[in-house]
């Protein structure tokens, strides 16, 4: 049994939790272009004063968070109705409703957001269409702007929203919306009163699993967003393979991992709750 | 009621059919006669067979294959040891610490992840001289983050059923190990199973824990996707992307006939 214990729990120290001391510690170093590796290390805070003073940086981490908040609030707006639905239709048919859901997330990350360049691109789909329609005769190019940026994170991260709503819904007691309607509440009063309480957990379960990625997303800023969208995960990746900084780049995953330790934490908590009521 | 289930119903297909469109659109492209991903221009299976002869992208996948493989069978037993743990040792020294161990690799940022563990390979590297960045230490890297979603597939399906079977083992003498092995395992293999399945299609798919460890030598297929798809659209790409729709398909369906609940 100490076996069973001892496996994962060294083998996660060792490659989780030790790696962000190194991170720590080279956060606290300097840049040295001529070394191998490029780090001299020391305990220096100026990569972190640089993070803090320097315009284009903040300009990153404020963009993270407003981009990840309102990604995260459209995810919920479309995710709730579709949690709903699936959670209220009979129960035979739920499992497949569930799977199409979950399809897209067992899907390659990078394919699905490759597809919205071909959607999004000037001459692309999206606009071939509105042109041809009619609809709009000479429709901008969406691809490398932040909407281009917020449809990317809702689409890559709605199956991580639906599916917490659902598990939330699924267990909730119809006779409780019966009561409430006998006692003569109308049906919106029913739904704010006892649906969207008791899934309560399962909104903020959804939010946190996308909002927490969402922050640090690299990938859909890169190949949607353009030059002109700054993300604090495209900075830190960027400082470490284009202008082999390692040192900044440690810094910024430093302060995103402080930035993030209160919504994790929630996050685990409200897991470990689940869980034990399961 | 009826007035708010039709809204539902109508969400329901806005979201499927949002899910989905851009994914129909991708496989239908690959089909395309016309090198401009945009335009249709007939019928035509040429980016098929120019992936098909394209040997930077094959053996990108054929190392993929491998490192999937190996690092899905080393997280199914880490997520093995990890759920079960979680779901029956209530109480031990760092049971905390342990849960969030766990658990937070599903939450935290990949870049996050990738640097850190980046610079414990290199220190490695300065301290012992090794290992080599490559093979291994992607593969190292795919199972620390694949363990949480086995762990959870597992838990859930421990919780699920009730402890008197095992109890009853123990009664009736069986000793702790016996009793996993004729009890338990054969009651969450389908759960494992499961779990060694999405591992799987994680490690395939994941570009930037790998861009961090890969080294020089080494190039997995999402990472030669990327470097394709950075410089614009290509209809190889759509053809690739069709068949990989395809295996996450059959991976999941699979996935989901595993833990079906019997009725």
């Amino acid at each position: 049994m100490r076996l069973v214990i001892a496996l994962p729990f060294l083998w996660l120290g060792l490659f989780f939790l030790l790696p962000f001391g190194l991170v720590v510690a080279i956060a606290l170093g300097t840049n040295n272009p001529d070394a191998v590796p490029p780090v001299d290390l020391g305990l220096s805070l100026k990569n972190f004063a640089l993070l803090w003073s320097d315009d284009l940086y903040r300009v990153a981490w404020l963009n993270s968070l407003r981009i990840a908040a309102t990604s995260t609030a459209i995810c919920l707006l479309l995710g709730y109705p579709m949690a709903y639905a699936i959670a209220r239709s009979a129960p035979a048919r739920r499992p497949l409703l569930l799977m199409l859901v979950v399809l897209p997330f067992w899907t390659s990350f990078l394919i699905r957001v490759y597809a919205w360049m071909g959607l999004l691109s000037s001459n692309g789909l999206l606009n071939t269409f509105l042109k041809a329609t009619g609809l709009v005769d000479n429709p901008g190019t969406i691809l490398g702007t932040e909407w281009a940026v917020h449809l990317g994170i809702v689409y890559a991260y709605l199956p991580f929203m639906v599916l917490p709503l659902y598990g939330a819904l699924e267990k909730l007691d119809n006779t409780l919306l019966e009561a409430a309607a006998d006692l003569g509440a109308p049906p919106a009063t029913a739904f704010l009163t006892v649906t969207l309480p008791l899934s309560l957990p399962g909104v903020i379960a959804g939010c946190l699993l996308v909002f927490i990625p969402a922050v640090g997303e690299f990938v859909i800023p890169d190949l949607l967003g353009g030059t002109g969208t700054l993300m604090i995960g495209k900075v830190l990746w960027d400082e470490f393979f284009l202008n082999s900084d390692w040192p900044l780049a440690a810094a910024v995953a430093v302060c995103l991992l402080v930035l993030l330790v209160g919504p994790m934490v929630l996050f685990q908590r409200q897991q470990a709750r689940s869980l034990e009521r399961a | 009621m009826p007035g708010r289930a039709r809204l539902a119903y109508t969400a329901l297909a806005f979201g499927y059919a949002f899910l989905y469109l851009p994914i129909a659109l991708v496989v239908i492209y690959s089909f395309n006669d016309s090198r401009l991903v945009t335009v249709w221009a007939g019928f035509s299976t040429r980016w098929w067979q120019a992936l098909f002869a394209n040997e930077q992208i094959l053996s990108a996948a054929w190392l993929s294959l491998r490192i999937a493989v190996v690092s899905a069978t080393v997280a199914s037993l880490l997520g093995l040891a990890a759920g079960y743990v979680l779901a029956r040792v209530p109480r031990f020294p760092g049971r905390t610490l342990f849960g969030s161990l766990v658990i937070a690799p599903m939450v935290m940022p990949e870049v996050v992840m990738g640097i850190s563990m980046l610079l414990l390979f290199v220190g490695a590297e300065q301290l012992f001289g090794g290992p080599d960045r490559g093979f291994l230490t992607i593969a190292i890297a795919h199972v620390t983050f694949s363990i949480a979603f086995v762990a959870v597939v597992v838990q859930a399906r421990l919780a699920d059923f009730d402890r008197g079977l095992e109890e009853a083992a123990m009664d009736l003498g069986a000793t702790p190990w016996v009793t996993f092995v004729t009890i338990t395992l054969p009651l969450i293999a389908p759960a494992v199973a499961s779990g060694w399945l999405l591992a799987f299609t994680l490690s395939l798919d994941d570009l930037i824990l790998t861009q961090f460890v890969a080294g020089a030598q080494s190039q997995t297929l999402p990472m030669t996707v990327f470097s394709k798809v950075r410089l614009g659209l290509d209809p190889q790409i759509n053809a690739l992307a069709t068949i990989i729709v395809a295996i996450a398909a059959c991976a999941l369906i699979l996935s989901g006939w595993l833990t079906r609940k019997k009725a």
